[in-house]
């Protein structure tokens, strides 16, 4: 291990992530707020959280069951008891133990 | 009203709780088997803060690539913490003394428990000091115990995946931007066909931007004076 190496690249990493959480509060934080920004506020999550959701399944293949059966029907398994019940908690424990159980059960290796 | 802020932030945060403790354990593990015990991965779980890109960084720093690939690297993968800012700029304006580690400390699971939440500095710190308690807490267990430990995490992570699903599906009962929920999903999906698993994400994000705006310049959503 290079020390003095690992230590300019985790400052590199660190540095270039704080840039860009920060950058949109400097750029737009010390007036006041342009209409453009505050309807961005009001949509865009809802687009975000859209793209988080295929950000986290984009390594799902159908080459075999294995590889996106447990995510649909765990993923199915959330939304559906989510809108059943509306309860955060029990949606994800139910959706996550389901997982657990088709990756290391049904589908192991 | 601390009080009460504080057991809501508590109760908010439990799934992010499990999820970090795992995944910051798994980091914790990783780090130590290559090498970079407790002190580096404490160090990166404290200033760095951010889930993928620290497993992407184990690679990283174990390949030795340039430090311009690195710095290159890390824009590609956290470039959607923009978005992120971008959309909270309202809602974290007010924070005073808080706002800079908020804004430090807004990742993906803190962004889906704050976006939906109404302004409240007490409450969005709360959740993100949490956050990262939990992950730093889970990269110590992981680097300490983890040659000790041995059980079987697989799938565990799926919580957050969990945990992002909800969000999106109480966004869609209750909110009105249905436009938007099927364009970031849409837009992601072609892209992902188009660009593959490592590289849609600053296109998606392109286009998003792109179809939002000007479908608030065309039905006149942005409100602009006079």
């Amino acid at each position: 291990m290079d020390k003095l190496y690992s230590i300019e690249a985790i400052a590199i990493m660190a540095a270039v992530t704080a840039v860009l959480r920060f950058l949109p509060f400097s750029v737009l934080g010390n007036r006041r707020t342009p209409a453009l920004i505050t309807y961005l506020g009001n949509v865009l999550p809802y687009a975000i959280m859209g793209m988080l959701v295929v950000y986290c399944l984009k390594d799902m293949r159908f080459t075999s069951a294995g590889a996106f059966v447990p995510q649909i029907a765990a993923g199915l398994l959330v939304v559906l008891t989510y809108v059943w019940k509306r309860n955060t908690l029990l949606s994800i424990i139910s959706g996550t133990v389901c997982y657990i159980l088709l990756v290391q059960l049904v589908f192991p290796g | 009203m601390r009080s009460k802020n504080i057991k809501r932030a508590v109760k908010a945060t439990l799934p992010v709780m499990a999820g970090y403790l795992v995944l910051g354990a798994g980091f914790g593990i990783v780090m130590k088997a290559n090498g970079y015990g407790i002190g580096w991965a404490l160090a990166m779980s404290l200033f760095l803060y951010a889930g993928s890109m620290q497993y992407i960084g184990v690679g990283l720093l174990t390949s030795g690539v340039s430090l311009l690939s690195v710095a290159l690297t890390t824009l590609m993968v956290n470039a959607r913490h923009l978005f992120y800012g971008l959309s909270m700029v309202e809602k974290y304006q007010d924070a005073g003394a808080k706002k800079p580690y908020l804004i430090f400390s807004l990742t993906d699971e803190t962004y889906s428990i704050v976006c939906s939440a109404e302004k409240n500095p007490d409450y969005y710190f709360l959740v993100s000091i949490l956050d990262q308690s939990y992950w730093v807490l889970g990269t110590a267990i992981g680097s300490v115990l983890g040659s000790v430990l041995r059980f079987n995490t697989e799938g565990i992570d799926f919580a957050l995946t969990a945990l992002f699903l909800t969000v999106f599906t109480n966004q869609w009962l209750h909110g009105k931007q249905h436009f938007s929920a099927v364009c970031g999903v849409v837009v992601s999906v072609a892209c992902l066909l188009l660009f593959g698993p490592d590289r849609f994400l600053i296109p998606a994000m392109l286009i998003i931007a792109a179809a939002l705006v000007s479908k608030g310049y065309i039905k006149k959503e942005v409100k602009t004076d006079g």
